[in-house]
């Protein structure tokens, strides 16, 4: 479009496109083709050419016939456990956050009584946590899930007081004057204005999530999980294996985040039109 | 609500919650090994304070390897950042790549770059500015959409080069960004220093320490008094970066608000 501004010659829709492909991947696919020919001529056990890492997931996880969807048995064992624990640990964080959350949030005086051990609690590096519920529930899965838990709450409880504090005070009046019942303003103000901070808290949430799902199955003591075969990976020096579990997890964690985005984006569509419209 | 109301219901708060985690150990719901009582638990750490050991050999090593981290991903991220935000081309280039590396959760990479670089400082340095990179860099590109395209063309007008352009007007509106993206990476580094530690078994840092004390037979109360150090770590990293965030910024934020 800024070509026609411009008064630049027009060419085609299918240059146009092949020109944004182009300047999108190039540089990307000029990077692991370096990659994958400096690998092949420099036999680096540490750093395996692209192609090897791909072939190593294919055949780990998806060379499976087609009853079992393609999945393999180290797949089933190992990815979907992981995604459970970290599934299951989110959404219990993203409830009881955004509850607490809501509750300290119109609540000055809670909020003042509980700010100072929160923040504490908030400061401590989770890792730090861990060895503290090995001891106190042993190793597993209830384990590793409040061990997620009790990292990723923080930002969202945290994002939502603050978006439910910052409700705009004559929204409030108006809400007052229209005799709306404590729960209509709620469900009708309150949420909805709080709504944007608490899905950036829930942004970072699943960040930390993922980080402490792997954290928490690296740990000596741990039976399944993509974190396990992470660490089994590493005492057998199985480069291959290593890099194709973090390739994975970096595939999870972007869906995942581009999950939450799309959500988010329905979810706010309103609060984005009405912003529009201010402009 | 008054300073001083806010500061004594703080208090309260803390105090009950000592006494709760006190009365709940003495309960014996579980072992005192496994649960010792808050009092126990604090007069150790305080007991660590004055151990020259820990202070000046363990947390030494975490707040060394955290501030290299933080310090080699500030030298790496803001010059990215301000590359990408002002040349097109190669922000779009880029785009894949940096799509590509971001989503990666830090701490998968820990086998792998403790396989390649073996445990020890280079290591956490490696995981910690890695894992801090990112805030920056979003956070410096961020900012740069934040520049008055108007004092950029004022001084464009006035014969300024890009170079003196770049200096006196982008990176002082970009700043305050710059600055929030060091101070989310400043919580993330500290939870790559210590997770790095407590999985690499041996060498220096509260990490290890935690670590250590949490495979040792009837360790909690060692595990709990570490804990409470390194919240304290945590939390002191983040007050003194708020507190230079309202110094240096508060024009910033003033402006913000209206």
């Amino acid at each position: 479009m800024t070509a026609v501004a411009y008064g630049r010659p027009r060419r085609g829709i299918a240059w146009r496109a092949l020109r944004a492909v182009l300047e999108r991947w190039l540089v990307f696919v000029l990077a692991a083709g370096a990659w994958e020919w400096g690998a092949r001529a420099a036999h680096d056990t540490f750093f395996p050419p692209p192609s090897k890492i791909v072939q190593r997931m294919h055949h780990m996880w998806f060379s499976a016939g087609a009853d079992r969807f393609f999945l393999t048995k180290e797949a089933t064992g190992n990815i979907f456990p992981s995604l459970a624990r970290m599934a299951v640990a989110f959404v219990l964080s993203a409830i009881i956050g955004a509850v607490l959350g809501m509750l300290l949030g119109r609540s000055e005086r809670v909020y003042a009584y509980v700010d100072p051990v929160f923040q504490f609690a908030r400061a401590i590096p989770p890792p730090a946590l861990v060895p503290l519920f090995m001891v106190l529930m042993h190793i597993g899965s209830p384990m590793q899930v409040v061990s997620i838990v009790f990292s990723a709450v923080w930002p969202v409880l945290i994002n939502t007081a603050d978006g439910a504090r910052t409700v705009d005070p004559l929204q409030i009046e108006s809400a007052r004057v229209f005799r709306l019942s404590p729960l209509a303003r709620l469900g009708r103000l309150i949420i909805p204005s709080a709504l944007p901070k608490i899905f950036a808290g829930l942004r970072l949430s699943l960040s930390l999530s993922l980080i402490l799902m792997v954290f928490s199955e690296l740990l000596p003591g741990t039976r399944n999980g993509l974190g396990f075969e992470l660490s089994n990976a590493q005492a057998g020096t199985d480069l291959p294996t290593v890099w194709a579990i973090v390739v994975l997890l970096g595939i999870f964690g972007y869906v995942l985040n581009a999950v939450l985005t799309a959500v988010e984006r329905r979810a706010l569509a309103w609060h984005l039109a009405a912003r529009r419209i201010e402009i | 609500m008054t300073r001083l109301g806010r500061f004594v219901r703080g208090l309260v708060g803390v105090l009950v919650t000592v006494g709760a985690l006190e009365a709940l150990a003495h309960a014996h719901l579980a072992s005192e090994e496994n649960f010792p009582p808050a009092s126990k638990v604090l007069s150790r750490a305080a007991e660590l304070a004055g151990d020259h050991d820990f202070v000046f050999v363990q947390v030494k090593a975490t707040v060394e390897a955290w501030g290299l981290g933080m310090l080699l991903a500030i030298v790496i991220a803001v010059p990215l950042g301000l590359l990408f935000g002002t040349v097109p081309i190669v922000n779009t280039a880029a785009r894949a790549l940096v799509e590509f590396l971001r989503p990666i959760p830090s701490v998968a990479l820990i086998p792998l770059v403790g396989l390649i670089l073996g445990a020890g400082l280079e290591m956490k340095v490696t995981l910690i500015c890695y894992a801090a990179v990112w805030p920056v860099l979003f956070n410096t590109l961020y900012g740069l959409r934040d520049v008055d395209p108007l004092a950029k063309e004022t001084l464009r007008a006035f014969g300024f080069g890009p170079l003196a352009i770049l200096w006196r007007a982008v990176l002082p509106a970009a700043a305050p960004f710059i600055y929030t993206g060091i101070r989310l990476s400043a919580s993330i580094a500290l939870i790559l220093a210590v997770g790095t530690e407590v999985l690499s078994g041996f060498g220096d840092g509260l990490g290890n320490y935690i670590g250590q004390a949490g495979i040792s037979l009837g360790g909690t109360e060692e595990v709990l008094a570490g804990t409470v150090w390194a919240g304290c770590l945590g939390l002191l990293v983040n007050v003194l970066l708020m507190l230079g965030e309202r110094r240096l910024f508060h024009w910033h934020f003033r402006e913000g608000r209206s």
